[in-house]
């Protein structure tokens, strides 16, 4: 029954931040704005860990897994892909080096002034 | 027979098995590029195409494990809440490296697409590369991208930065531990953040961090952004 209060908790969270997406029409997907809700009760103790944690071990444990219909969906555009794949991988590693790059440069260099 | 196909068993059955394929042969190969979900997403793809299934046989069953995304992003509040004391200590640096990293992020998917005069369908859906899965699909149906090209690009990019990421550290002599987790966790999200903590504990937690922070900044980001490309 534990775990079923659990995701009981989860859902209700969900519930509030699709509610305030829908009731303020803000582009913030109302998943995210559970997330940050959960995070604030997590902070301010309203909400214990020992309270959510089998529930959010277990989703997180299967993250990966919950992705693969999402992926399936790709299904439906394979000559969108087909065409294109080159210049998306192109995107994606170009991309990856200046985001590392600029990243870590930033933290390093304001760190360092701190310190 | 094909009456089978009509429960959502079928879909459930067929996403359990082919993952659990993807994982066996990436824990034999030792591969990082033999990504667990990738594998698994061609494996189904290539089945339903080989037996000619209708992809809405498939989603029945398929639609009972999407809806579990929505509590999966809730939780992600929990890694970030159980390294809240790492970052209260480098508050500064890491939020400003975050947000730059994810500005670096959507601009230079913005200005590569353009160069490379790929398809607005196809560049919007990149915009959430960076983020992680859950929220980068949000982000993805929010501003009208294909949500399923979105989360294969979401993968790749993982893996990208998984294999290439500790390499680029060296080259751009960023040695600092914590620098070196944000940097990796922000291109790369969680399958960056495996990477990462081989690196170091420090390095791996700074990512796991990351992974949330970068996802906020990047819902915030993107329909600010997005307006450059068209």
């Amino acid at each position: 029954m534990k775990v079923l209060r659990q995701f009981g908790t989860i859902l209700v969270i969900l519930l509030l931040g699709e509610g305030i997406r829908m009731s303020t029409g803000i582009s913030i997907p109302g998943t995210v704005i559970g997330m940050v809700i959960l995070f604030i009760l997590l902070m301010t103790k309203v909400i214990k860990l020992e309270n959510i944690d089998m529930i959010s071990k277990f989703l997180l444990d299967h993250l990966a897994f919950l992705f693969v219909p999402a992926g399936v969906g790709l299904i439906s555009s394979l000559d969108v892909i087909g065409s294109a794949w080159l210049p998306i991988m192109m995107i994606v590693i170009i991309s990856t080096v200046l985001v590392v790059g600029v990243t870590g440069w930033t933290v390093q260099l304001l760190k360092g002034r701190r310190s | 027979m094909s009456g089978l196909l009509d429960t959502p068993i079928f879909g459930i059955l067929l996403s359990v098995i082919a993952f659990e394929i993807g994982i066996i042969i990436s824990k034999k190969t030792k591969n990082p590029l033999l990504n667990p979900l990738l594998l698994a997403i061609i494996i189904v793809i290539v089945f339903l195409l080989g037996f000619g299934i209708p992809k809405e046989k498939y989603d029945l069953g398929g639609s009972f494990i999407l809806f579990f995304l929505g509590p999966a992003t809730v939780v992600l509040a929990v890694p970030l809440y159980k390294q809240i004391e790492l970052l209260k200590k480098d508050f500064v640096p890491i939020l400003v490296g975050i947000s730059a990293g994810s500005v670096t992020s959507i601009m230079s998917v913005i200005l590569l697409s353009k160069l490379f005069g790929i398809d607005l369908s196809v560049a919007v859906s990149m915009l959430p590369k960076s983020v992680t899965t859950a929220i980068g699909m949000e982000i993805s149906k929010e501003i009208g991208g294909i949500v399923s090209l979105s989360v294969a690009v979401i993968v790749l990019t993982g893996i990208t930065g998984a294999v290439i990421g500790p390499g680029l550290l060296k080259l751009f002599r960023i040695s600092d531990d914590v620098a070196q987790g944000v940097a990796i966790g922000t291109a790369s999200h969680a399958v960056g953040t495996s990477k990462a903590m081989e690196l170091g504990e420090t390095q791996g937690a700074m990512s796991g961090l990351s992974i949330g922070i970068a996802g906020i900044a990047t819902v915030i980001l993107v329909p600010l952004l997005m307006g450059l490309l068209g």
